[in-house]
């Protein structure tokens, strides 16, 4: 693994992939009913277009995005809105929500959108389409994706990185996305470099998938200037900082978007949507979702329709195994805990993990020994044991001015490498929502 | 509805498997090829120091830990080992228990625990005693005749001068440096650890191995050590060349307590700097002052005050190695320092 281009520190989780990335995706039943959140991404949350006893056809617009951060939200199912109401929500919150009952009697068949042809759209207005069909970067930020086609006008972009990393333990979806959908991949690529207006695209894949890397080659169209770059299996290899300089060589600089030094990152699976949303018609309804870990009796790879509350996934997955102790939506480094099994799947799980209590036992918080390993782990140079003494006393403007908080991604590293078992990232959580509640009060 | 066996905790959901009581029990797993050639070299004594000391330590925490449990940790089983290991085979037993118990509670627990001291315990311990009992710390017996038989006064009671009956023999530092005749030891009989000198310092060899096998399991920043064998050999070795000192560089390296300073006290991660770049000026200082006192100083060996001192000065060394921000250039960060001086 080692002469692979990467970035400097980060950690290495076992990898636990091979418990599904052999296993084809397969479409997942509708469910009874469905629960479509207005707040599937980062902005402003959706406006609801429709009342309680209307009818709606898959694929319907549902809530229109509010604002230019926001986005759409399609029906993933046909039925009849129930009704629009708080429900518990995979972020802890209780967000309003689209309750759909599912019609049983439905052939299910797409309401047929009509879409230009990509290769007639000007440029500019390419990723008003991508707004039309409600997608977001699928990486797990949920970012919207026509935002991220539009950069400042002041930074010129050269490069768009096509991020198939996965670096997330565990998950499959994006590493099946590339082998069961390489074509979209590629129509997805030429429609992000038509829009922002460039040539050249780099697609970083980890190089513990090696058939990935291999079926991305074969199926590169000639004329693509197009890249396919292996890189060192190590996390957080699919942040955005740590792919562009593992590619570039270079850093964004702190507190700037890639934009700035010309680069654009988009996630595997986004623009394998954004081509189906061309080709096809079909807004943003549906993905690819890994459901692994060894608290689940039957894992896969499964498309499932936004909306389908985890409850049915794990019903259909054969249910918990006897040692089940967490459930995760996303990786087991970032993603999120969830206990309430009326949870619906959002836009951005591209995971649902199920642990067992193995795989996330957890010994007691000892000392720190200020051993160094959370500074050697640190993919952008914090220092982590430095802050978590400042997290700890409360001391939030050296934790901000001093100690560069802002500049921290979450990514788990210090936490996973501290031998003392101190949690770090979560008490950096904390101190964030802390400060945010402080300035506005 | 929620489901009682699933719990919510906080990302990231799975850890790594090393834990800080792992490392600190593969350390002292690491040192038990050590104790056991200290008690293949001395006999009976060295069992005896070894556990007087180690009682030392673990009483003490037993009685004044802070946290709760704090025994199963193994640190206070470590600095017990350590302290041991540096006192001379003959040694009274009362005067070794005092130092672990010194060194635990002083160097320790009094700034509140485990990760929250300043300097290695094991050699506050050891300065205390080099400091309360200047002779009974530099009295290394001739070596007996019998490997059962003590080496020397190991059970003289409290208070009392202990009784050397058998010859004094000297280290081999102590007899280059004070010795009427003196002669540089063969580093092969350093290496292997056939000559005197306190439990745990002769056998260079093994406590080399314990090193890389701290280090192969990433138990031990590896940086200090080197550091500290690159400054003593450089800086022996000039002054050698010059003329200066009468120790050679390479008989530097291997004698005294060098060996299980370097990999041992100087690598306690508590005491020693966070970063590679911190560790490399500390192991400069701990090589440059070994040399400093070993050549210059009242006493034959000064790895364990080059420790200590370095210790002291391990904030500051944090201070100035705070890595560079990631997207930020060194320019940024010299700025920034300076600001903050100025702000300070």
């Amino acid at each position: 693994m080692k002469g692979l281009l990467s970035f400097k520190h980060g950690v290495h989780p076992p990898e636990n992939k091979d418990i599904t990335s052999g296993m084809a995706s397969r479409r997942f039943p509708f469910p009874d009913e469905i629960v479509l959140p207005l707040s599937q991404h980062i902005g402003t949350p959706a406006e609801a277009l429709v009342s309680p006893g209307d009818r709606v056809e898959r694929g319907d617009v549902v809530a229109k995005a509010a604002g230019f951060i926001s986005s759409a939200v399609h029906a993933t199912a046909a039925g009849t809105v129930k009704s629009i109401e708080l429900w518990p929500h995979p972020s802890g919150a209780m967000v309003p929500s689209i309750r759909i009952d599912v019609d049983p009697n439905s052939t299910q068949m797409r309401r047929p959108r009509s879409v230009p042809r990509w290769q007639d759209v000007k440029d500019e207005d390419l990723s008003k389409e991508i707004a039309r069909a409600g997608i977001v970067g699928l990486g797990g930020a949920a970012f919207p994706s026509h935002v991220k086609m539009n950069p400042p006008k002041d930074q010129p972009v050269e490069l768009l990185l096509i991020n198939g990393c996965e670096c997330e333990p565990y998950l499959t979806s994006d590493h099946r996305t590339m082998l069961e959908h390489p074509d979209d991949v590629y129509t997805g690529i030429r429609i992000a470099l038509k829009a922002l207006g460039i040539t050249r695209a780099v697609i970083g894949i980890e190089a513990n998938k090696p058939d990935a890397i291999e079926i991305m080659r074969k199926t590169a169209p000639d004329d693509l200037d197009v890249t396919i770059q292996p890189l060192e299996v190590k996390y957080p290899q699919g942040a955005e900082k740590m792919l562009i300089k593992a590619v570039m060589g270079r850093e964004v600089p702190s507190g700037a978007l890639p934009s700035a030094i010309g680069a654009i990152v988009q996630n595997v699976a986004t623009a394998a949507n954004v081509a189906v949303a061309f080709e096809t018609g079909q807004p943003l309804i549906e993905r690819i979702i890994t459901v692994t870990g060894r608290g689940i009796k039957k894992p896969g790879n499964w498309v499932i329709p936004f909306g389908t509350r985890l409850r049915d996934v794990i019903e259909h997955c054969g249910g918990f195994t006897d040692d089940a102790a967490e459930i995760v939506f996303g990786g087991p480094m970032m993603g999120l805990g969830q206990a309430n099994l009326d949870v619906p799947i959002l836009k951005a799980t591209g995971g649902i993990l199920v642990l067992s209590k193995d795989e996330c036992k957890r010994q007691d918080i000892m000392p720190c020994i200020r051993c160094g390993k959370c500074l050697e782990a640190c993919p952008v140079f914090l220092n982590p044991q430095l802050m978590g003494q400042l997290a700890k006393a409360e001391r939030y403007e050296e934790l901000a001015d001093e100690a560069h908080l802002a500049d921290c991604m979450l990514c788990g590293s210090c936490s996973f490498v501290c031998p003392s078992n101190i949690p770090l990232s979560q008490m950096f959580t904390a101190a964030r929502t802390q400060m945010k509640r402080l300035a506005t009060s | 509805m929620t489901n009682s066996r699933i719990k919510i905790t906080a990302s990231p959901h799975v850890r790594d498997a090393d834990s800080t009581i792992r490392i600190m029990w593969s350390v002292v797993m690491s040192l038990v090829p050590v104790i056991a050639a200290s008690i293949w070299f001395f006999g009976p004594s060295a069992v005896l120091v070894i556990l007087a000391s180690v009682a030392g330590c673990l009483i003490t925490e037993r009685l004044f830990g802070s946290q709760r449990n704090s025994l199963a940790d193994g640190s206070a089983m470590i600095t017990g080992l350590l302290l041991g290991l540096t006192l001379p085979p003959g040694f009274p037993l009362w005067m070794a228990f005092l130092g672990g118990g010194f060194g635990m509670a002083f160097g320790k627990i009094i700034y509140g625990g485990l990760g929250q001291n300043i300097f290695n315990p094991a050699l506050v311990g050891r300065a205390f005693l080099q400091a309360a009992f200047p002779v009974a710390i530099t009295t290394w017996p001739a070596k007996s005749e019998h490997w059962w038989s003590l080496q020397g006064d190991n059970f003289a009671l409290p208070f009392m001068s202990p009784v050397v009956d058998t010859a004094t023999s000297a280290t081999p530092l102590g007899n280059l440096k004070f010795g009427d005749d003196p002669v540089v030891t063969p580093v092969l009989d350093l290496f292997l650890g056939t000559t005197g000198g306190s439990l745990g310092e002769t056998s260079a060899i093994l406590i080399l191995l314990g090193g890389l096998y701290l280090a192969w399991r990433g138990h031990l920043n590896w940086h200090i050590p080197l550091s500290i064998f690159v400054s003593t050999f450089v800086v022996s070795g000039l002054f050698y060349a010059l003329g200066i000192s009468q120790f050679p560089p390479l008989f530097m390296l291997f004698s005294g307590g060098m060996m299980l300073g370097a990999f041992y006290m100087a690598t306690d991660m508590v005491t020693s700097p966070l970063t590679n770049k911190g560790c490399w000026l500390f192991g400069f200082g701990i090589g440059f002052l070994v040399v400093i006192i070993r050549v210059w100083g009242g006493l034959p060996e000064g790895v364990m005050y080059a420790i200590l001192l370095m210790n002291a000065l391990v904030p500051f060394i944090n201070r100035a190695t705070q890595p560079r921000l990631f997207g930020t250039s060194a320019k940024d960060k010299k700025k920034e320092d300076k600001k903050k001086e100025a702000e300070s």
